[in-house]
């Protein structure tokens, strides 16, 4: 449904950022995969950010199996600028970058349900039609 | 099948991609697929500080159903050839639709 073998084949045992359909982030070595997708990530980090703030935090999370359809986007990590994040960004505690984050989820949300809301009063299918962002 | 082959004949040619969360990637065009899933070398995220997650990242594979433009290098596209070709794809469907 969603990839070519050869696509991934170079990107195997690379460190990979994915971003999921939730909007996560995950950062690992990618170890595994197969035609649709479904990776095999070892040694993941999530990375969490609160945009508005200018805060993120790495989360330890273990070995992943990710299932393909959740997968909108993967990235090799340039080795050289490893764990760079542009300035002014500091990284913080998990607590408080979650807590951050979730409200700004929140407010994107509600922001795109009102968006949706009058769009749908001229008769438009929002973009996203309540998929959520990443 | 057009927008496939048209795709393909932009590899190797500086993009910028625009994605329905807004943000906007741009590198060189290294492949597409049937799907115009895109894989992208060497880029770079047009709002760095909005979008800080893609920094340390050298190529990406993005899937093509999260695209929403893709921002051409005008130079390298042949207007007049894609017009003929897209007239001829879809003069191929309505015969295809007529003779169903």
């Amino acid at each position: 449904m969603f990839t070519t073998a050869a696509q991934l084949l170079d990107l195997t045992d690379k460190k990979l950022l994915v971003i999921l359909r939730d909007g996560r982030k995950l950062i690992g070595v990618l170890r595994s995969w197969d035609q649709f997708a479904n990776l095999v990530l070892q040694d993941t980090i999530e990375r969490v950010y609160a945009e508005n703030e200018k805060v993120f935090a790495s989360v330890p999370r273990g070995l992943y199996l990710v299932r393909g359809e959740n997968v909108l986007m993967l990235g090799e990590i340039d080795l050289d600028k490893d764990d760079y994040v542009p300035e002014p960004y500091r990284e913080e505690s998990t607590n408080v970058v979650d807590a951050l984050h979730r409200k700004e989820i929140k407010e994107q949300k509600d922001k795109e349900k009102s968006t949706r809301a009058k769009l749908q009063a001229f008769g438009f299918e929002g973009e996203l039609a309540g998929e959520v962002m990443f | 099948m057009l927008f496939f082959s048209f795709f393909k004949t932009l590899v190797d040619h500086p993009v910028t991609v625009e994605l329905k969360n807004d943000i906007s990637i741009r590198g060189t065009l290294k492949s597409v697929d049937q799907f115009l899933n895109i894989k992208l070398d060497d880029i770079s995220v047009v709002e760095e500080v909005k979008y800080p997650h893609l920094s340390s990242v050298k190529n990406v594979f993005i899937r093509g159903s999260v695209v929403r433009y893709v921002h051409l290098p005008g130079s390298v596209v042949d207007t007049a050839l894609l017009e003929d070709a897209a007239r001829r794809e879809a003069a191929q469907a309505s015969a295809k639709a007529k003779a169903g």
